[in-house]
Order: C-alpha cells, then structure tokens, then sequence
C-alpha cells in the first residue's frame, strides 16, 4: 500500500502510525496522515453533537439589540432573507449556501455514511456520498460566521444595547466541534470499509 | 533510484477525491475505479485557468474596495463606509484588537492571496527550484486562510439583518459588499485550480 503526497507527487510505503503521530512528505513537507485517536464511533458521535448544536444554532436567536425601548433579533435565515430582499442576492446565496446547505449536507452525509461504517460497512450511495463530501469540504464557513458575530456586536455595541442570545452559544459549541473535526480526513473511511456482502 | 520518487516517474496518479494510488494507464479520460472521479496526473489547466480567475478577481477587488459596503442611516444621517473605513471606525470607537482581526481578514489575506498565487504561477512556470518548500507552505497558507476574508461579508448581513429601527436607525448593504463576496469566492476557487505538484515539476512540464 502506497500514499502519495497530494502537494508534491512524492509516493511513499504506508506504515501503521504510532498514537498522535503525524506523517510528513519528506520533499514538500506536508501531512502525508496523522494518527486518529477517534475511531468511527467518536466521529459519530461528535457529527451527532453538530447536528444537535446545529440546530439550536439555527432556531434560536442569535443578537438582539435594542434601541428606545424597541428590541429587534435576528437568526441565519433572518439575515439571509434581509440581505435578499435588500439587493444583494449574491451575498444571499453565498450566505444560504456556506452556513447552511454546505453545513447541514456535509452533517447529514457524514453521518449517514459513518452509520454504516461502524460495522466496516459502505452506507448505500458511499461513493457519491464521499465524492459530494470532498468537493464541498472547503466551501462551510460557520467559524467565520461566529468571528462575524463577534464583530457585529462590537459594532452594534457602539450605538445600541446588545444582547447575546442562546443562538450564539449554540454556534460556539458548534465552532469546537468543527476545530475538533479540521484534523480528520474523512477519506480514510475508504480503507475501513468494505462494500457490503463483498 | 531516487530516494524520493514521484507518482509519474514510477507511472502512478494518486486519485484526488479519494486518494487512491492508480497505475498511470495513460488513456484521456481515465477514472478512478474506486470513487469514479477523473484521474489525471495535474489538475487540468491548471496555470491558464487560475491565472484567468486571479484576474477575474482582481477586477472585482477593486470596486469592492471602492466602493461602500454598508450605509447607516440615522434620524435622517446618512453615512457610507468602505471596507478600510468600517475598520478605521472600528480602530478608533471601539476595539482596536478587533480591528486587527478584521483588517488581516479583508486588506492582508485577499492581498497576500493576490501576492502569493501570482509569485507560485509565475515561479512554477519558469521552472524555477527557488525555495521550493517555502513555496509549497505559502500555497498551503493560502488555501488554509482564504475563506476568512467572508468575515465582513457576514458582518454586514448580521448589521442590516439588527438595525431595522426605521427612522432612528437603519443599516443597508451596498454594492461594495456583493463585490466583495464574489472576490472572496473567485479567490478560493483560483486557489483550488492551481496544482501545488507544479512547483516540483520543473522546467519540462508545461500543462
């Protein structure tokens, strides 16, 4: 079994990694694979946690802030809405589609496919499943979304009350659960599973 | 033999999607027989396609500077703000740390982006050895930061989402953030279009 450094075509044996080891190309420097103290159960368990923080993220508020008297609070799809109507479609779309479509497709279909992988199984659809996860992997951006928030209310600070809501400690649980993810490479499911009745 | 041998000297293309190692069978189309994605041994068009989408962006980069993202309306006061002059308003009334963050976020990143691919193309097409290695870190820089210049993108739709206080106080975005957001998007698929294995590829290949 070979691996191939994605970033400068150098291929290597594969060997069995120590706990916590991380290989590196020896040419380029990049991670070639890192060990995973998680096994398939763990990163079940921790898209379970994303999908439930997920939707908190999502039905609760997240800001509100008030001025006179008069209190005014949004969620994601208040502001996807608003920047619609207001003109600015594009930004729209990008919104709808990097903090909410990409998100909750690449929740839905990793959990899907790890479901089955728990017996060494391929989930029916693994492989589209896997492709679609690869191509919109780079393309979720709700820690950014957070950070923005962050800076949002500084703003708003400046002029109105501001009051944090539930929505955006959902996303906060939601951002750890994302870092916890970033070291994972999903593709190593290839390897642990086996296509059923094979 | 060469201590560190690569894919197409030993006749093999590693599979983007899945990672799978391929025995070079040297057909056009050929695909993966375990994802099914298109196999070849460097992205196509790789120096063409991302020089043509670092281009694009640019284009869009400059009214997106220029031109106001954001305008705040109130009791009858208008006031516009650009990317650097939210940032100066920021520096100045507020926190000058978050400033930083979102300075880095919307003038450092998308310029070091500019910088950056447009030093590896360059350099990767003359065939150039210089720093090797470096340039291979500064490409994996570049794909790891780019999609945080979305910050103030997602500022502006937060603000005009909250400040709906009608005469007292209103918050609207203006074309300058769609700008913007297109620069942010085109900038990351150019980084995605341009093959990291071209740096090591030297003179002899030019795709």
């Amino acid at each position: 079994m070979l691996w191939i450094c994605e970033h400068c075509d150098t291929v290597y044996h594969r060997r069995v990694l120590a706990w916590g080891e991380v290989a590196r190309c020896a040419r380029c420097d990049a991670i070639l694979a890192r060990h995973h103290a998680l096994g398939v159960r763990g990163m079940l368990a921790l898209v379970l946690t994303a999908m439930i923080a997920f939707l908190q993220a999502n039905i609760w508020p997240i800001v509100t802030l008030g001025l006179n008297g008069q209190l005014i609070s949004t969620t994601l799809w208040g502001c996807i809405v608003m920047m619609w109507r207001e003109h600015s479609q594009v930004v729209a779309v990008i919104a709808a589609c990097t903090l909410f479509f990409f998100p909750i497709g690449k929740m839905l279909l990793l959990g899907w496919v790890l479901l089955y992988a728990r017996k060494g199984e391929r989930a029916p659809g693994f492989r589209l499943a896997m492709v679609t996860l690869y191509h919109i992997g780079p393309w979720t951006m709700s820690e950014v979304f957070v950070l923005g928030t962050l800076v949002a209310i500084v703003k708003a600070h400046m002029y109105f009350e501001v009051i944090a809501n539930p929505g955006i400690f959902a996303y906060g649980v939601l951002m750890l659960v994302i870092t916890a993810f970033a070291s994972i490479d999903v593709r190593g499911l290839w390897d642990l599973t086996r296509e059923r009745g094979a | 033999m060469n201590p560190l041998p690569r894919a197409g000297e030993l006749g093999l293309i590693g599979c983007h999607v899945c990672g799978l190692v391929c025995r070079d069978i040297k057909v056009p189309d050929a695909a993966c027989p375990r994802c099914g994605s298109a196999l070849h041994r460097r992205k196509a068009a790789s120096y063409t396609r991302t020089w043509a989408l670092l281009l694009a962006a640019f284009f869009f980069y400059i009214p997106a500077n220029v031109l106001p993202i954001m305008r705040t309306v109130s009791v009858g006061d208008v006031d516009d703000n650009t990317i650097l002059s939210g940032i100066i308003e920021l520096w100045v009334k507020g926190s000058p740390d978050l400033a930083i963050i979102v300075f880095t976020a919307s003038i450092v990143v998308p310029v070091l982006k500019f910088f950056a691919l447009g030093l590896l193309l360059i350099s990767s097409q003359r065939g150039s050895q210089w720093a090797q290695r470096q340039r291979g870190r500064l490409y994996r820089l570049v794909e790891f930061i780019g999609y945080w210049s979305m910050l103030d993108v997602f500022v502006v739709a937060l603000l005009t989402a909250l400040v709906q206080f009608g005469f007292f106080s209103q918050v609207e975005p203006l074309p300058g953030v769609v700008f913007f957001g297109l620069t942010v998007v085109i900038t990351m698929v150019a980084s995605m279009t341009f093959d990291p294995r071209l740096i090591w590829d030297g003179r002899d290949f030019d795709d």
